[in-house]
């Protein structure tokens, strides 16, 4: 059974086309990756429907634009998923 | 329609709210600029005010589902595809449907048919920035009414969920 991390490194490569085994739990989606931003609704696009959840990127960012949040928390892959995971399991409550 | 100023559908026609679909009717105008260009002698809608033409009957659908208070602005196009021709005078019909609504984002299917002939397809990518004043608001939804768009349809929908 594949990880969050492993559907959402999947997802990455094949919508950006990165080379997969480049990408890692460390990886910080602008800063190292270089994914812009409309790059990223597609990967959103994709990590919705793959997982059944709506990513909250509009209270992200304006977290991240307020200075109450850092890039690092919502966009370093292994944050992103564990964020993945509290929405899933929220979900999954409901 | 008035391809010149970028009013490139005539009115709406039919919806679905709760499937978050729609359908809107044009009629390639007898004369454009754009004809002229486009080409001479031999006048055809260019693929890309196809485009925007599904682009905006996706746009005012999602616009719709905002309440009206954001703002579609297209931001990606894929998978288009222009498969025949529209010429003057030329009656045609757009259908556009939501595929998916993200946080701050949108992706719509659009088509265009001409009779049971398909003419064009794409998927578009929409970011949603909020209407950037309440009169921008007011100018919307006036302008909506002018192409029949069914603004009560949405209400309902709304005061069901």
């Amino acid at each position: 059974m594949s990880t969050t991390f492993d559907k959402v490194a999947d997802i990455i490569a094949e919508t950006c086309d990165i080379p997969r085994d480049t990408i890692t739990p460390e990886s910080h989606a602008i800063d190292d990756l270089k994914i812009d931003s409309l790059d990223f609704l597609d990967i959103a696009f994709a990590i919705d429907k793959a997982f059944g959840i709506k990513l909250p990127l509009e209270q992200w960012t304006q977290e991240i634009n307020d200075g109450q949040a850092t890039t690092d928390q919502y966009f370093v892959l292994k944050n992103l998923c564990a964020r993945i995971d509290e929405l899933i399991a929220a979900k999954n409550a409901a | 329609m008035r391809l010149e100023y970028f009013q490139m559908l005539d009115r709406f026609v039919e919806v679905k709210a709760d499937e978050k679909w729609i359908r809107s009717e044009s009629k390639a105008p007898t004369q454009s600029p754009v004809f002229e260009g486009h080409f001479p002698g031999y006048p055809l809608m260019p693929g890309v005010l196809m485009i925007e033409n599904m682009a905006q009957t996706c746009g005012w659908l999602v616009s719709a589902i905002t309440g009206f208070t954001g703002l579609p602005v297209l931001a990606g196009v894929k998978e288009a595809k222009m498969r025949g021709a529209i010429f003057p005078d030329m009656e045609f019909t757009t259908e556009g449907k939501i595929v998916h609504e993200g946080s701050g984002f949108a992706i719509a299917d659009g088509k265009i048919r001409s009779g049971d002939t398909a003419i064009a397809e794409a998927r578009l990518t929409y970011r949603i920035i909020p209407y950037p004043s309440p009169e921008f608001q007011n100018t919307m939804v006036t302008w909506a009414k002018q192409l029949d768009f069914p603004l009560e349809e949405f209400r309902k929908v709304d005061s069901q969920s």
